[in-house]
């Protein structure tokens, strides 16, 4: 499928994901400083080359906290767009290469779900489940299902009547095997790209959740805590709230550079 | 999500709001109206949850009661200092067996509705408070009353079961119309300074300058609009914007923010914040772990952290500036944490490696979470592994302090001007107890503090008890934090009270 020329969205949007990957990676062994280590005499400190991102109401070094924040965000937006996905792989295969009253009503519970906005969705099942972060990955992961139902529903009734396909029916190939190994495949193309960005809106929900103060708890920090943490301080100490922030846009610009350089280079395929 | 510090103040307990030091009527010097103060204006003033009624005698959020003090008054009332003034009495007399309080009101006092106070309401009023009326009390200490007569049209006697010195502070209770009881939720008519113009749920409520208030020259304002903000962010925009005037629940990094546009007052607070145990929770029931955790805490740097440093560290469940009751005991497990002594008595306890413990925190009180947070790190360092559970104000409400099913909490415990108040909840049977501490010695000393007759010899009493909490570890006191408030520079006149009530009869505009 490369056809040459690497584009340049794919590039920098690659670059841009892996230096926050990188990041996440390494703040699993180590951060600057200990992210949760406080210490009196270092309060809101500026910017500075001891302390890059400046230190928080408590002293603690901003950057080493961002770091563990990305690796947190990364982490459950990664299992929300895996847990979504799958499912939403299953069901939009099923219900789009089937069609019939299995789809009719699937298709009506996934319109009844996407008709919540899915934060509040999430907040609802939050409210049910409890907090956690694991909790944060099933509400969001059900949240964000009904996207990529429709988006992977549509491509398999696009190919169900593709003449390959025809054929492979005819020659009595199983229906799981046309599923998955004939129709699949052809799917990916599109799918990564809502997979990209169904991993940027992951980021947004779960830093909107813990802004609100229901996904991860304190003193673990997750971009969203940070900023709502940061909040306080907007007037006196404004680099607190700048490092969270401008890391959530380089996240999702980073991933909407990449998802835009996939649909490109399958546009000029 | 974020509130702040003094809202800790909330329905935590108050059910008598009472004052200060021993009683005496007469008028103080801030009763004469001020010199530079100008008559007229409205003023807004930012509040941080919905009321929970109107009704003076059931209210029972703090939030509430600050704000019905401009409504409402008792036969006295505090004044600034925490001492008791005369209200809708002018004066009173206790008998020589302590059992028998006569009042004399004060001549044209006038409710909300026009109609004068008579003997008739001041009887309703105690009566209904009191549980004479339908066997409820609704303000405990005053079950004590067994009657009240009218002597004549301006005096009341009141007669009660035991003696109890304290038992005057209780008078602070609202007077209202004679049966007018059910109503007064709906339309509240009292006969302080100000008087209910209208309520709407959600938004907040406004009251208006009562013209025929008995102390002649107050209130200045012509109205004041408590005004519900939903965050306190939204409170620094509004105050920055001039949308509201005054806003009494500043945390410190909000003063500094603010300090350059609005001026900010401060003054001690009447909260008491702690790290509460469940005594009955394990591994908490063991008297040895509870001390290595009060070893353990670092106070001076969770006031450094929390509060800018400004706050008074206690290590008991009395106010410093009731100076003759409290008992200063911060040595005993010393203000800057000691982590040897921790660890051994940890080892001691069978927790050489430490324990996981969760500390529960209503999620709306910043001021707790972020004391939280620093307590999950110097717990850290003697091996303890905390967690915060950060939980909605109802759920902590029903099921830590109803229910007492947590390990630890960190709150705050707001005291009145009654010496024995925040002591009174930590006897074994009290329904307030929520850390389930059970000390027979506490009880007894306590039992013998209700027999005793003279306030000085409760002093002593009550010192004991303190000594009794400290030692054993009852819970982990931390602070009384300050009270900020920020207040628009145009307005003066803003008096602090001992008791957590915001009074606007004497704010006023300078220009």
């Amino acid at each position: 499928m490369i056809n040459g020329k690497p584009n340049k969205y794919l590039i920098v949007g690659s670059v841009m994901t892996g230096i926050v990957l990188l990041l996440a990676l390494i703040s699993v062994f180590w951060t600057p400083y200990a992210p949760t280590k406080m210490s009196a005499s270092e309060r809101f400190m500026h910017p500075t080359f001891t302390h890059i991102f400046g230190t928080d109401n408590f002293g603690r070094d901003i950057f080493s906290r961002v770091m563990k924040a990305i690796g947190t965000s990364f982490l459950i937006s990664v299992f929300v767009v895996t847990v979504s996905g799958l499912a939403g792989v299953l069901i939009g295969a099923v219900t789009g290469y089937f069609g019939g009253i299995v789809d009719t009503v699937v298709m009506r519970v996934v319109d009844a779900v996407n008709g919540f906005p899915s934060i509040l969705l999430a907040l609802v099942m939050i409210s049910l489940l409890g907090k956690g972060r694991w909790n944060i990955v099933i509400a969001l992961g059900i949240a964000f299902t009904p996207s990529f139902v429709r988006i992977v529903r549509g491509e398999f009734i696009r190919l169900r009547d593709a003449d390959y396909i025809v054929r492979a029916r005819l020659m009595g190939v199983n229906s799981v095997r046309i599923l998955f190994l004939h129709i699949l495949p052809n799917v990916f193309s599109v799918f990564w790209v809502s997979v990209m960005i169904g991993f940027n809106n992951a980021i947004l929900a779960e830093s909107g959740l813990s802004y609100l103060g229901i996904g991860v708890q304190a003193p673990d920090a997750t971009l969203g805590s940070m900023l709502s943490d940061a909040q306080g301080y907007l007037g006196t100490a404004p680099w607190y709230a700048l490092a969270p922030g401008l890391t959530i846009v380089w996240m999702v610009l980073g991933a909407a550079l990449m998802g835009e350089g996939i649909s490109r280079r399958n546009a000029v395929r | 999500m974020k509130k702040y510090l003094t809202t800790i103040l909330v329905t935590l307990l108050t059910m008598t709001a009472l004052c200060g030091c021993a009683g005496g009527t007469g008028a103080s010097s801030e009763d004469k109206p001020s010199k530079n103060a100008t008559y007229g204006g409205t003023v807004v003033v930012g509040i941080q949850q919905d009321i929970d009624g109107l009704d003076p005698h059931k209210v029972t959020a703090a939030g509430t009661k600050e704000i019905l003090f401009n409504i409402f008054e008792g036969l006295v009332k505090c004044d600034a200092n925490g001492d008791l003034t005369g209200a809708v009495a002018e004066e009173y007399s206790l008998s020589e067996d302590g059992l028998e309080y006569t009042f004399k009101l004060r001549p044209n006092v006038k409710f909300h509705n026009g109609n004068t106070v008579t003997a008739e309401d001041v009887k309703y009023s105690l009566e209904r408070v009191s549980g004479l009326l339908d066997g409820t009390p609704l303000v405990s200490t005053m079950s004590a009353i067994t009657a009240v007569d009218i002597i004549d049209e301006k005096t009341v006697r009141v007669t009660v079961g035991s003696v109890n010195p304290e038992l005057i502070y209780s008078f602070t209770a609202a007077i209202i119309p004679a049966g007018s009881g059910e109503d007064e939720n709906a339309d509240p008519i009292g006969t302080g300074p100000f008087r209910f113009k209208s309520y709407t749920p959600q938004e907040g409520i406004v009251i208006e300058k009562f013209d025929d208030y008995w102390k002649k020259g107050f209130p200045y304002l012509d109205e004041v609009d408590f005004k519900i903000v939903g965050s306190a962010e939204t409170a620094i925009m509004e105050l920055k914007a001039g949308n509201i005037q005054i806003y009494p629940y500043l945390t410190d990094s909000q003063a500094e923010e603010v300090k350059s546009t609005v001026q900010v007052l401060s003054a001690p607070s009447d909260v008491v914040q702690a790290l509460f145990f469940n005594n009955a929770a394990e591994p908490l029931n063991d008297v040895r772990v509870r001390q290595a955790i009060c070893y353990a805490l670092n106070r001076e740097e969770i006031i450094g952290f929390v509060a800018g440093g400004d706050a008074a560290i206690v290590s008991t469940a009395m106010l410093p500036t009731l100076t003759s009751y409290y008992e200063d005991l911060n040595d005993h497990y010393g203000t800057t944490g000691n982590v040897e002594e921790a660890k051994k008595l940890l080892a001691e306890a069978g927790y050489p490696d430490g324990f996981d413990l969760t500390i529960t925190i209503p999620s709306n009180y910043e001021y707790h979470m972020q004391t939280g947070e620093v307590v999950v790190e110097q717990l850290k360092a003697v091996g303890i592994n905390a967690k915060i559970d950060a939980v909605e104000w109802e759920s902590w409400l029903s099921d830590v302090y109803t229910d007492r099913n947590y390990q630890t909490t960190i709150c705050g415990i707001t005291s009145d001007m009654t010496p024995g108040y925040l002591l009174n909840r930590f006897t074994s049977d009290n329904k307030k107890n929520f850390i389930n501490f059970n000390s027979s010695s506490y009880d007894d000393i306590y039992g013998n503090i209700l027999e005793a007759k003279s306030l000085g010899e409760r002093g002593i009493l009550y010192k004991e008890l303190q000594k009794i909490l400290c030692d054993e570890a009852a819970t982990a006191f931390l602070q009384v934090p300050v009270l900020k408030v920020a207040m628009s520079s145009e307005l003066d006149g803003y008096t602090f009270y001992p008791i957590y009530v915001q009074d606007m009869s004497t704010v006023y505009y300078t220009k």
